[in-house]
């Protein structure tokens, strides 16, 4: 037995379950993020730190999580979700109210937003339940992994907050679907939906209203809630085949692009890039999503294809809503440009779903050995 | 058993199943990020400079910079209009929120009159919210400072440093250079009709009448621009280009202010108009019309009381009676319907009548009267003109035809516009059977025709139309077009003025009847004629002749006495003059508003304008009408 030496030791200990792949295409995802932060600040020194240390905070969420034997993440889906249940109800009755919605509970030494907890919770919650009944799947078991995805909707829904409601039920539509949801289920529930529709809309907030009309005609109120797609497809459009060049785009730096950091960060890049970035870009996304796909086809267990299928599939969708937002195709929701936009909440999350993909894959290969 | 064979088939089928519906993920994912291509494309490609455009304007903001207007001066170089900078207080109503306690709070730092209230209220409705709109002009160094100090109270509220323009001579030059006023509704239409709205970016004023209007597209200058590159609050960042402004040309009047006060204080309390003309060239020296108005008052919008009170006032100063006033002729024809008879072989100089006081028209029991009782006795041309012999142009008038006497004195320039350069002038009226017909639809009497002889008929003039003629008859028939303005400065350079052109027109009057005519003028301002008083003692030879014009009717048999006749019923005095008469500068028509005889009131205004134009003499009161003057025209 050769008795090799520390420092080798440790970074082989260090790097064991870190899938590099994986690691290396959301490092680049990153690394675009804090260029563009640095252009869509003006040069904010300060803000782009910030961001470096949400991205460190986030790394190290990541490495526990990748390093976290699978059975452990099996055990914690039911308390874990149903903690992040106690605080939404929580939210409901004791919550903080900004800007109008009631989303953050005051626990004391901070405020945190229990619904960003439910991003990953719900689906490890519905992934588990699965798990148990795999054995013998009925209809029964379909619908009450639905009630799990329902109940914490409809709370974060009604707090209001709906790009969020609208992303965990994606997340949570994913493992319904990877775990073999029929599809005569899917039709009579598309077919439900789209018969709901008039009920949503009536129950929908004048605000939310406001955002899906803003989509079919953003001129018409072009200073007030259509401001943000107009100025963000022009800045698209104008980027042109090949940009206007790193830190030079005039609707970021001229103060035309509001939320520039966060969530139309992609309307700054765009703008100094242009199309051939925005390739590059989505080649990138695509990148990432490929090797999430592998993982998942490569899981060993039920529990564990469901939740890097639905992990994998929940990042796509991030990228997508908030893209399409920017260039108006969809409503305008809260939702930053995973990995890109400034914001540490996001960071830690989508971080924590990569360290669970790299947990799945690397764990599952020395059981295999 | 059961349970079994589902478990057993689960391990194969579930490996399956997950796999296909993880490649229709995969599938899901790329339709996905195929539409957001397609969309991309479409956006940065195909629609490339539509929002390459938008961008641009966007960033881009053009900033118009307004130009001085041009100064006006009169032919000497006295400034008649002129600019000058001072701070103006203006409120942006969109931004300032609580309109009546703004402006209350800001009373209590600047001084704001019930007027300056008025005034921006009446503003306010004319405009959009997003106007800057002065509430108050003219700050004093000290309320600009007061209000600086405070300013973080006050949104909306801004200090501008600005151009005013003036008008130092008030009342005096008001119906002539007029004024200008902020832009309007009305106003922005024509600019774009005339294509030149483009100009007036940034511009609040416009001349509204008067010169100010007329020379509008002279005055105004070029409007520059200023490309500044502004971020999306509005603030510029920096300036891209600049194109500078074209100050407006000055305008340099043919008129003599100081003739202008002369003639103006000559009127002493009349009301009524004076214009004289230079008839070698047209130049119009003088222009008055009595009462004026502070044209200052119009700039900003003016305050109610003050438009009721010029509005309502019984003198209409707002009126521009030199240009617009018409009325009869009265006996200042008769030396027109003397060269038309003349000129027609009606009558020759020595040709005499008896005058008993009247005229009847044959098979006719009507008498015409004279003015004068009992008559002139035996009147030939000359003395026609030099007593002003009604029955002499009763009899003329009959003999030559109305249509005669339309076709003369139009050749004088009655009845039509004289083309001066000046907007909204009138044409006046000279009767015809053809105009009776299509205004009345009646047929033309031989009594009508009577009374134009006189000059009291259906017949209208202007005062500026009467000066003309005056101007075309002292040079002999030569007519030039009146014109106000002598030349036009550019900014920089100074443009030559116009060169001596000859006359527009000529009517080449028979040099003998032209100098009976003038004779017979001059004899009127010497003992015997009509105007005696105002004649005496010119070292030049002074032509002129009196008239009246009836404010009211008299019926047949009536007596007219001046003392019994309410004041505003009184007639108005004539007077047309020139001189010196063999080779005139300067040719004049006065008329004095219920002046009655205008030997006596009309003639003594216009020589005290002769003495100074001829003299430069500044004029002492003249002698009271002489007692020996007959008291008439």
């Amino acid at each position: 037995m050769i008795k090799q030496r520390f420092w080798p030791r440790l970074r082989k200990r260090f790097t064991l379950h870190l899938d590099p792949v994986l690691l290396a295409a959301i490092g680049l995802l990153m690394l675009t993020g804090l260029a563009v932060l640095y252009s869509a600040s003006d040069g904010d020194w300060g803000r782009v730190l910030k961001q470096m240390a949400n991205m460190l905070v986030a790394f190290g969420v990541l490495w526990l999580a990748a390093n976290l034997p699978l059975h452990y993440l099996l055990r914690t889906a039911l308390p874990v979700y149903l903690f992040g249940m106690a605080l939404l109800v929580g939210v409901a009755l004791f919550g903080e109210i900004s800007h109008g919605a009631r989303r953050w509970l005051n626990i004391g030494v901070a405020t945190i937003q229990p619904s960003e907890l439910m991003k990953i919770a719900v689906p490890l919650m519905m992934a588990w339940y699965f798990e148990k009944h795999e054995a013998a799947l009925t209809l029964k078991n379909y619908f009450v992994a639905a009630l799990l995805l329902l109940l914490p909707v409809l709370l974060i829904a009604r707090q209001p907050d709906l790009g969020t409601a609208l992303l965990i039920s994606a997340s949570g539509f994913y493992v319904l679907f990877l775990a073999g949801l029929s599809w005569r289920v899917m039709g009579v529930l598309l077919v439900a939906g789209l018969g709901s529709l008039p009920v949503l809309w009536s129950m929908l907030h004048d605000y939310q209203r406001h955002r899906i009309l803003m989509l079919l005609d953003p001129t018409q109120d072009a200073l007030g809630k259509g401001y943000h797609t107009i100025q963000g497809t022009i800045a698209v459009g104008s980027g042109g085949v090949l940009g206007k060049g790193y830190l030079n785009g005039t609707q970021t730096h001229l103060d035309f692009l509001p939320e520039r950091t966060t969530d139309f960060i992609f309307a700054v890049y765009s703008e100094e890039f242009g199309l051939l970035g925005n390739l590059i870009l989505l080649g990138m996304y695509l990148f990432v999503i490929a090797r999430g796909f592998i993982i998942t086809a490569d899981a060993s267990t039920y529990f564990t294809r469901l939740m890097a299928g639905s992990i994998t599939l929940t990042f796509f969708t991030y990228a997508f809503v908030n893209m399409g937002m920017v260039i108006g195709i969809l409503p305008v929701v809260g939702v930053p440009l995973p990995l890109v936009s400034y914001g540490g909440t996001s960071m830690v999350t989508l971080l924590l779903g990569f360290g669970m993909l790299m947990s799945i894959h690397t764990h599952k290969k020395l059981v295999q050995t | 058993m059961m349970k079994r064979r589902v478990e057993l088939k689960n391990i194969q089928r579930e490996i399956y199943h997950f796999r296909l519906r993880l490649a229709l993920s995969l599938g899901f994912v790329l339709v996905m990020l195929l539409i957001l291509l397609a969309r991309f494309v479409y956006l940065q490609v195909v629609k490339y400079s539509h929002y390459q455009t938008l961008a641009e304007s966007n960033r881009i903001s053009v900033v118009p910079i307004v130009p001085n207007r041009g100064l006006i001066l009169d032919r000497n170089g006295v400034v008649l209009a002129h600019n000058y900078s001072g701070y103006t207080l203006e409120i942006t109503p969109g931004k300032a929120g609580d309109l009546e306690g703004t402006i209350e709070r800001l009373s209590q730092i600047v001084e704001i009159q019930p007027r300056d209230r008025k005034r921006f209220k009446k503003l306010l409705a004319e405009s959009h919210d997003f106007e800057s709109l002065p509430i108050r002009n003219r700050l004093s160094d000290e309320e600009v400072a007061r209000f600086a100090a405070q300013r973080y109270r006050f949104a909306g509220v801004e200090i501008k440093a600005r151009l005013f323009r003036e008008y130092p001579y008030r009342e005096l030059t008001s119906h002539l250079i007029g004024y200008i006023g902020r832009i309007n509704e009305s106003d922005i239409q024509q600019l774009e009709e005339d294509d030149s709205a483009a100009n007036y970016r940034g511009s609040d004023y416009i001349g509204k009448t008067g010169i100010e209007q007329s020379y509008e597209s002279k005055l105004h200058g070029t409007t520059g621009i200023e490309q500044v590159e502004v971020d999306a609050g509005g603030r510029g960042v920096r300036v891209l280009s600049r194109t500078p402004p074209v100050s407006g040309n000055n305008l340099v009047l043919t008129l003599d202010a100081t003739l202008q006060e002369v003639a103006d204080r000559a009127f002493g309390n009349y009301r009524g108009a004076l214009v004289a003309i230079d008839p070698s060239n047209g130049e119009v020296l003088a222009f008055v019309s009595r009462p004026g108005y502070d044209p200052n008052l119009f700039i900003d919008g003016i305050d109610e009381q003050s438009w009721g009170e010029l509005n309502n006032s019984p003198d209409v100063p707002l009126n521009n009676r030199a240009l617009r006033g018409q009325y009869p002729l009265g006996s200042t024809i008769k030396p027109f319907m003397a060269l038309a008879g003349l000129h027609y072989n009606k009558r020759s100089p020595g040709h005499t009548i008896g005058d008993p006081g009247y005229y009847t028209l044959p098979g006719s029991s009507h008498q015409y009267r004279d003015w004068k009782k009992g008559g002139h006795g035996s009147v030939d041309m000359f003395k026609s003109i030099v007593v002003s012999c009604d029955t002499y142009y009763y009899g003329l008038a009959t003999e030559l035809g109305i249509d005669n006497i339309h076709a003369y004195l139009s050749q004088f320039g009655f009845g039509k516009k004289t083309g001066i350069d000046l907007e909204g002038e009138v044409a006046g009226l000279l009767p015809s059977q053809e105009w009776k017909q299509r205004r009345h639809q009646q047929k033309w009497y031989a009594g009508d025709t009577v009374s134009a002889g006189i000059g009291q008929g259906y017949d209208l003039v202007t005062p500026m139309q009467l000066a003309l003629a005056t101007a075309i008859l002292a040079n002999g028939g030569a007519g030039y077009r009146p014109r106000l303005v002598r030349q036009v400065q550019r900014s920089g350079d100074s443009e030559a003025p116009a060169p001596e052109a000859g006359p527009d027109f000529d009517l080449k009057l028979n040099p003998d009847h032209f100098s009976l005519v003038k004779r017979a003028m001059v004899a009127v301002m010497q003992p015997g004629g009509t105007a005696a008083g105002a004649g005496a003692g010119t070292p030049y030879a002074f032509a002129g002749k009196t008239g009246t014009a009836q404010v009211v009717g008299i019926k047949q048999g009536e007596q007219y006495i001046e003392s019994q006749v309410q004041e505003r019923h009184r007639d108005h005095a004539w007077f047309i003059g020139f001189a010196p008469a063999d080779k005139p500068k300067i040719a004049l028509a006065v008329l004095a508003e219920n002046g009655g005889h205008g030997g006596s009131t009309a003639a003594p205004i216009a020589r005290k304008v002769l003495d100074y134009y001829l003299l430069g003499k500044v004029p002492q009161p003249l002698p009271a009408a002489a007692a020996d003057e007959e008291e008439h025209d």
